[in-house]
């Protein structure tokens, strides 16, 4: 009984806060929405004897994957909000039916099957070490591949994070030396004083009184 | 009332079709990563729900292994947002609303 209640109102968090992710205007909110949904489903985890993956889920999803996200959304301010808010009709409802249509598909599939009460299984099942123990023997191949990943991901992530801009495709010379003096009064003509560098120095009001 | 497999594959049939529709309707690439996300975890839960039905652990490892792909995912999705963001100025804030002088005039 104690189940049935736990699973309802799990399952009814998680819709819910999927529905906030999507349908919040603040990316803050959808971050955090992302963040309620993922206790909720570790909940879930927790009722399929998964423990070490709700542990794990909270820990590293809820605790470190979406701390990243809100720092991003903090330094973008302004910029991560959405260009524009008005999705076209089509495209609305579009997206409702493609959605719709893959829950009435899966739901119709599961509810034609008739399954059974399921595996019996021990109290060991999903601790860390019988998890660990597949893992590192049957699945190591897995196991390295997701390793490697990370790294790849850690490296590109850097790459694209680092202070020096990436070269634009349009640019002969991405990083062109420091323009000379002469270079500087030429561009300042140009463009006019007050868009370029202060060439020429003007003497402030109180400095002329002096 | 038991709760079977069958309940938690829907819940996260559910959740899946709600990424979807965020995918297909938001504007902003980090509510894309969102959406992308909450997909993910559902196929986590179908991959543990099985597990579970089937007394497996390998579900349960995939669901880690997807955890991983997703981490990194979200890594290289943040770091691309940022450096587009780097690449432009900040949005211009909204135009204040014309006062009716101004809107007559």
């Amino acid at each position: 009984m104690t189940y049935d209640i736990v699973f309802v109102a799990a399952s009814a968090l998680a819709i819910a806060s999927a529905l906030g992710v999507v349908l919040s205007v603040n990316p803050f909110y959808s971050a955090l929405s992302l963040i309620m949904h993922l206790v909720s489903l570790a909940t879930m985890y927790l009722l399929l004897q998964a423990d070490f993956l709700a542990a794990a889920q909270v820990i590293v999803y809820a605790g470190a994957v979406m701390i990243m996200f809100l720092f991003v959304i903090a330094y973008l301010g302004n910029r991560a909000d959405e260009p524009t808010r008005d999705v076209p009709l089509w495209q609305l409802g579009a997206a409702v039916v493609a959605g719709s249509a893959v829950v009435i598909e899966i739901v119709v599939a599961v509810a034609s099957q008739a399954f059974g009460p399921g595996a019996t299984v021990t109290d060991q099942f999903g601790n860390p070490s019988l998890v660990a123990n597949s893992f590192f023997s049957r699945y190591l191949l897995g196991f390295e591949a997701t390793s490697i990943l990370l790294l790849v991901a850690a490296v590109g992530a850097v790459v694209l994070g680092s202070k020096r801009p990436s070269p634009r495709v349009d640019e002969p010379d991405a990083f062109p030396a420091p323009r000379t003096q002469p270079e500087l009064e030429l561009q300042a003509a140009v463009m006019g004083a007050e868009t370029a560098f202060p060439v020429h120095h003007v003497p402030r009001k109180d400095e002329e009184s002096s | 009332m038991h709760i079977g497999v069958e309940y938690f594959v829907s819940v996260s049939a559910i959740v899946f079709g709600i990424g979807m529709f965020g995918v297909f309707t938001r504007r902003s690439p980090l509510i894309l990563l969102l959406s992308v996300e909450l997909m993910l975890n559902s196929c986590n839960l179908t991959l543990i729900a099985f597990s579970r039905y089937w007394g497996e652990q390998s579900g349960q490892v995939f669901a880690l292994i997807v955890m991983g792909i997703a981490a990194s995912e979200v890594v290289v999705g943040l770091g691309l947002v940022v450096a587009v963001a780097r690449r432009k100025p900040h949005a211009p804030r909204a135009e204040p609303a014309k006062t009716a002088i101004e809107a007559g005039g």
